[in-house]
Formats: structure tokens, sequence, C-alpha cells
């Protein structure tokens, strides 16, 4: 044991854990059944609270947290439906693989099972979701309950875990002391990739004429970028990032060769599907990555390196799999490499990839007279504006906006693009945001937001406002669910149905000023560029509606299910179309 | 094919449900489950009977290591293994037919545990062929209830290889 024991109640003992665990914020909102944990924090602790105005955000909140500095983001919220607010979160968590610890209050342990007043069973509710959960019966298991959360939440494949305390646990009194490690026999994450498999990988890679490192979220979660970088460089590998994995690798770096998927460039997904080594680094081999999987790579040898032993060949085949954690599995790997590599054998393959990169282009028409400005432009202009800065962490909502900013917005640092990806939850964006700006509070924090994504969690705003987390808000308005007009479109023969939110209502500007914040409606690309600019320099919360023309459509795109390399390209002739 | 697999679970409330709940959501098929006590107080045994169809079976078996409560999954290969099942059946017994009834019970090594003016319960165990067997032969007079505990199964530590055993030990 950590610390001589010292008497006191449920509630005072998780705040004492947390403290122990070294967390310093935790994104809550209280309510009846978490009220004596509330408590705790008024009489005293050095953990800061930040206050959401609604569970989801939080949970995102605190999942931005996670993204933003590599450890465990930790939300509150109450029973029921403060529970249920957080199911969003805690599935997002688990698709992305960010670590998260919820805690929630629980009704009376004598009123469960009776359906009390805002009772519900979160653990039951969320087993689908969580890598595991804990439903705290007796005060004395709070302190190895919250360890326990933390150690799983933290090691193997990093993701969300519930602990759900009764109320009258919270107020119960024992003798608190933290313990020094948990005992939990059936969680064993792989601590060592196993040294021959890593040797078949080099000789793998060695001997590949046209070898791609294809890299996911896992790097980020294993703090390996480092080894990665070292690994592509030793080996001449060139790189994509999938959108998990952006910013894992330096993507100005001549080895970066895009982002592969349902709207990655044309050569990214030339490269990674006519490659004949895949070698794949904390991936899932997605859907949206791989379109038909049928036809994906069809020529490439696979090799697999992964945390999880249950992503080996659950979608791909793997020919050389090498399970354990990538920080040190691409150290060796890179040692491997330093001998086995041929010099200068990948060279021809680089230079065929930076020929695709030349033939293929991000392309989009012209704004037309009288139009309002296409939406590119608005990414361009971000990039151009923060391309010398090293303290801009982006995040993003889900839809178009999404995918222009993954194309548009070079990220040459880890952490620094924060995104839902697995889930593609809508509203992601303010609130992680918020979260990343608690845990970097030196960094400029820009949220790309569509005005769909936006109207879901705006009241987060004021949590920005109030908690002196000043973020930057860019709408990309095109007044419609634009991804959802982008499918109606092209797939159900333009029958626009239920997705017209209109460029002005509501007035963003005025909104933002109505949350205290700094508001700007741009709707020429001089107009943009002046807002933007002020909204940066201005160290405050900030919301820029930048009115874009809604008929533009988000290419390249491989349309579902079809194979990756058929995918559809930008056509000129489509700025004739009228809508 | 249906593979019959052995897990051991810590005996922790809500651990069973983990198990099913994810086979649910993976859409994996458990045609039976027997879950009970092992010679260790804080530890259950489990054994599923599982159609992987879709899926491989080594894929399940990774998708259980992931849950924090299991401690340890074992196939039960055909062959290797003991497997057994314990079955209850209400038989329609007019005291004409009690005789041929009762005899067919003494080949299978059924038990008669009650007996009533018209039916007779047997108990059977056995490996679950042989339930199938004198399900099936019994049903003719009249099968009034069934009931099948599913099957449970030990590895014949006299059949199973050394290097199968070991590939299935993670704690």
């Amino acid at each position: 044991m950590s610390a001589a024991k010292k008497r006191m109640n449920g509630a005072d003992a998780v705040l004492r854990s947390l403290e122990a665990e070294g967390v310093d914020t935790v994104f809550g909102l209280p309510g009846g059944a978490i009220l004596p944990t509330y408590d705790a924090f008024a009489r005293g602790t050095t953990v800061r609270h930040v206050l959401a105005r609604h569970e989801q955000g939080a949970g995102h909140m605190a999942e931005g947290y996670a993204r933003a500095s590599g450890r465990t983001g930790v939300a509150l919220a109450t029973s029921g439906p403060g529970a249920t607010n957080l199911v969003t979160p805690i599935a997002d968590a688990w698709m992305d693989s960010t670590p998260l610890v919820c805690i929630t209050g629980q009704v009376r342990s004598h009123l469960i099972g009776t359906d009390a007043f805002q009772e519900c069973d979160i653990t039951g509710i969320t087993i689908p979701i969580v890598k595991h959960s804990w439903l705290v019966q007796d005060v004395e298991e709070i302190p190895h309950a919250i360890k326990a959360a933390f150690h799983v939440a933290s090691t193997g494949r990093c993701g969300p875990v519930l602990v759900d305390i009764p109320r009258d646990i919270q107020e119960a009194e024992f003798d608190f002391s933290y313990p020094d490690d948990v005992s939990l026999p059936g969680w064993k994450p792989p601590r060592r990739g196993h040294p021959r498999q890593t040797a078949a990988a080099a000789q793998a890679v060695a001997a590949a004429e046209r070898p791609i490192l294809y890299v996911g979220g896992g790097v980020l979660n294993a703090h390996a970028t480092d080894e990665l970088l070292k690994l592509a460089e030793t080996a001449r590998l060139p790189v994509v990032t999938t959108l998990m994995g952006k910013s894992g690798f330096p993507e100005t770096h001549e080895l970066h060769v895009g982002w592969p998927g349902m709207h990655g460039p044309k050569w990214s997904n030339w490269a990674l599907n006519k490659a004949d080594l895949i070698v794949a680094v904390g991936a899932r081999f997605d859907d949206r990555v791989t379109g038909k999987l049928s036809a994906f790579a069809p020529g490439a040898t696979v090799v697999h390196l992964d945390i999880d032993a249950a992503e080996i060949s659950k979608i791909r085949h793997a020919d050389v799999p090498v399970v354990g954690p990538l920080k040190s599995v691409l150290a060796d790997l890179a040692k491997a490499l330093a001998t086995a590599a041929v010099p200068g054998k990948t060279e021809p393959w680089l230079r065929q990839i930076a020929e695709w990169r030349e033939q293929f282009p991000l392309r989009y028409g012209e704004t037309r007279p009288g139009d309002l400005m296409k939406p590119q432009p608005v990414f361009e202009m971000l990039q151009e504006m923060t391309s010398s800065r090293d303290d801009v962490i982006w995040t993003t909502g889900v839809g178009q906006h999404q995918m222009w900013a993954m194309q548009y917005l070079l990220c040459d640092r880890p952490r620094t693009f924060i995104t839902s990806g697995g889930l593609g939850t809508m509203g992601y964006g303010i609130p992680a945001a918020v979260g990343a700006k608690a845990a970097r509070p030196d960094a400029t924090v820009v949220c790309i937001d569509g005005d769909g994504c936006f109207q879901m969690t705006q009241q987060e705003l004021a949590t920005s406002v109030l908690e002196n987390l000043p973020i930057v808000v860019v709408i990309v308005n095109n007044g419609y669910l634009g991804m959802v007009r982008q499918w109606q479109d092209m797939f159900f023969e333009e029958r626009f149905s239920q997705i017209h939110l209109t460029h002005s209502v509501p007035d963003y500007a005025k909104l933002a000023e109505a949350y205290g914040a700094l508001g700007f409606t741009a709707e020429s690309e001089s107009e943009v560029a002046d807002a933007l600019e002020e909204a940066l320099a201005s160290g405050r919360t900030a919301v820029v509606d930048a009115r874009v023309d809604p008929r533009e459509h988000c290419f390249p795109m491989i349309p579902a299910g079809a194979a990756a390399l058929d995918l559809v390209e930008f056509d000129d002739t489509q700025n004739e179309v009228t809508a | 094919m249906i593979h019959t697999v052995a897990v051991l679970l810590e005996n922790k409330p809500g651990a069973l449900t983990r198990i099913t709940s994810m086979f649910a959501r993976r859409n994996y098929n458990i045609e039976s489950l027997a879950v009970g006590p092992t010679e260790r107080h804080d530890v259950s045994r489990v054994t599923l009977r599982v159609d992987c169809a879709g899926q491989s079976l080594e894929q399940i078996e990774k998708q259980m290591h992931k849950l924090v409560n299991v401690l340890r999954v074992v196939e039960l290969p055909p062959g290797e293994s003991i497997e057994r099942e314990l079955a209850l059946l209400r038989v329609a017994a007019p005291p004409n037919a009690r005789a041929e009834l009762m005899a067919l019970g003494e080949v299978f090594g059924a038990k008669v545990v009650d007996l009533g003016p018209d039916s007779i319960v047997f108990e059977l165990t056995g490996p679950p062929e042989d339930v199938d067997s004198f399900e099936e032969l019994v049903r003719p007079h009249g099968l009034q209830e069934l009931v099948r505990t599913g099957r449970i199964g030990l590895n014949r530590p006299s059949r199973t290889s050394a290097k199968r055993d070991r590939r299935h030990v993670l704690v």
C-alpha cells in the first residue's frame, strides 16, 4: 500500500484516487446520484473540474483531452440520463481506441432493480462498448476499481471503461489507501513482439520492391511516432496515414504519401493498392480504407503490427503478424532493417508514387460569379495561415468538412488532428476542441465544423467561454447535411431528402456573441481570410461562419462497396450542372 | 463447423453476460452453453458450442481473451476430449408400453427417476450423441417434456498433445 490509511467517505476516495492517478482535469455535469462526489470537489482537490453543458459534451471533451495529451481522459456524470448521455462518447472511444474512464453515480444500492428515479443499468447498457466496467458494491472496492479502470483503459489496446458507484457507497466511510498495483488475472496485454516474427517482418520488408507503411491510430496510442519515423527513414519506406493515424507521421516529410480510403487522394490509394508489401502499423483494415475487400491491394503481402491479437487476420489475412507494443516492435524492426534493407531499393517505387502525385493532384472548380465560394479555399487558407506555426491542434466534426480537413491540413506534429473516425460522431468537434485546449493550454485549438455538426454540440461554447478554454470554430457552412447531400446526389438520383438546414438559421455569428464569443460571418474568400486572421489572433473563443457552395462534392471518392482503384475523381464538367 | 470451447471465467457478477453479449455483437452463433463452478471457488467454467461458419475459431477465441474476466480459453477437439450431457425426459407410458420403455432405458443406462400412472421420467447422462439417440428412440412413444443441460467437457489427459494445450493457455 502506497500510503497510510485514512478515514474518509467513498466520494473523497474517488478524488484521492484520481489525484493518485495524476489526473489534473475531469469533465462532467452533476446530478442527484453523484452529489456526494461533487460535494467532495467543493471540499477541495487538486483535480480541475470542467463543467460541460451536456454529458455527451463532457465525454467528448475527455476524449479530446486524451487524444491531445496521450493520457487517459476522465468524464463524470450522474445516473440515468446523465449516464446514457455518455453512451455516444463511450462508443466513440471504443471505436477509436481512446483511453477514457467514465465515472457515473448510481441510485442507492437498495434501490437498484426497483426502477427508482433516474435509475438505469448503465453497466449493462455499455457492455458491448467498454473494455470493462465495474459496478462498485462496497466502499472498500473504490480505490481498487479506479486503479484497475485506469490500468485497463490505458494498457493493451486503449479504450473506454466505466465505474458505476451507487450513492450510498459514495457516502459510506472506510479507511482509504491507494493500491500500488492491480490484480487482474485475466488482463495480460502483450509486452513484447516475438523476435522471430519481427525478423520475418524485416525480411519481408527488405525483399519487397514496392513496400508501404499503412499507419493507423495505434501508433499515436503507443507513443511510437519517433520509432515510426526512424523505421520509415531507415528503410526509405513511403507512409500513408489513415484518418486516425493522421499526425502520426510528419505530413510535409517526403516519405509521407497521403491518406488512403474513401476520400483519400488518388495517388495515396494507388500507392497503397499497388504495393507488393503492406506493413500495417496499428491499423485495422477498416472498410472506409479498403473499399471492396476482395479488390483491395490484391498483389500485396501483409505484415501486420498490432497490440491487439484479435485484429490480426480479422479482415485481411496477415502473412507476417507481430503482436506487441508498437514502440518496441517498430524500434526492433528499424534496427533489423538498418542492416537488412538494401540501400536505394525503394527509390524507383518512391519516384513512381511521386509521379502519381504530380499526375493526380486534388482538384476543384473555380467559384463562378454570383455563387457562394467553394469550400476548399477555406482549408487552403487555414493551411497557409498556420503552416509556419507549431502550436495548432485541429479537431473536426464528421462529414465533408472532415474529409477536406484530412486532405488539406498538413500535420507535422503528433496529436494535432483529433477527429471521430470509427463511429463517425457528428458534433464531436467542439467538445473535443475544448478538451484538447484543457490538455494543451499553450496550443491554438481550431475546430473545423460543419453546420450540421455545430448544431449538435454548440452548447459547449458556453463551457469554452466560461472555463477560459478558448477555441476557434470554423463552420464550413453549406446550409446542408453536406455528405448526405453528396450521397443523395450521386447514389439516389438527386432526390434530396431532409437535408436542408439553410445557411442562415441560426445566425451563427449572433449565436456566438450570445455565448460571449466572437462571431464572424464571411461570404467571400477575402472575408474568410480577414475573419480567420482576427479569430486566430484574438485568444478568445471565436466562431467563423464561412458560407460556402452547397453543391460542392468531396472528391476523390471510392463509392461504398467499390474497389479502391476505381475511385471517382473531380469531374470538370460538374461546374456546369445547376442546382 | 461446430466447435466445443471451454472458458475459464472469473466468478464475478455479469461475467457471463460479457461473453454472451460479445457473441451476439460479433454475430457468432451459440449452439449450447453450460456454466457452473470449478475446483476453484472464484472461477467458473463455461462450455460453449459455437458455430464457426462465418468466423474462424481463432478469431472467436481471441475476442474472448480480450474480456477482462476471461482467464483461459481451451478448445475441446473431438476425439481428444470427454464430453457429457445430462437430460431429463418425461415420456408417455401407459401400462402396456412401460416394459418396452424401461428396457430401452436400460440399454442406454438411463435411470427411471419418477414413475406416474401415465408417464415415466428418465434421467440420462452420457455423450451428447447417446442422448440424441435415446431422445429419438423414445420420441415415437410420446416425448412430453425434455430438458438437456448442454454439454460439458474436459480434455483427455491421455490424448491431448502438450503443444495444443500450451497454445491455449494464456494465464
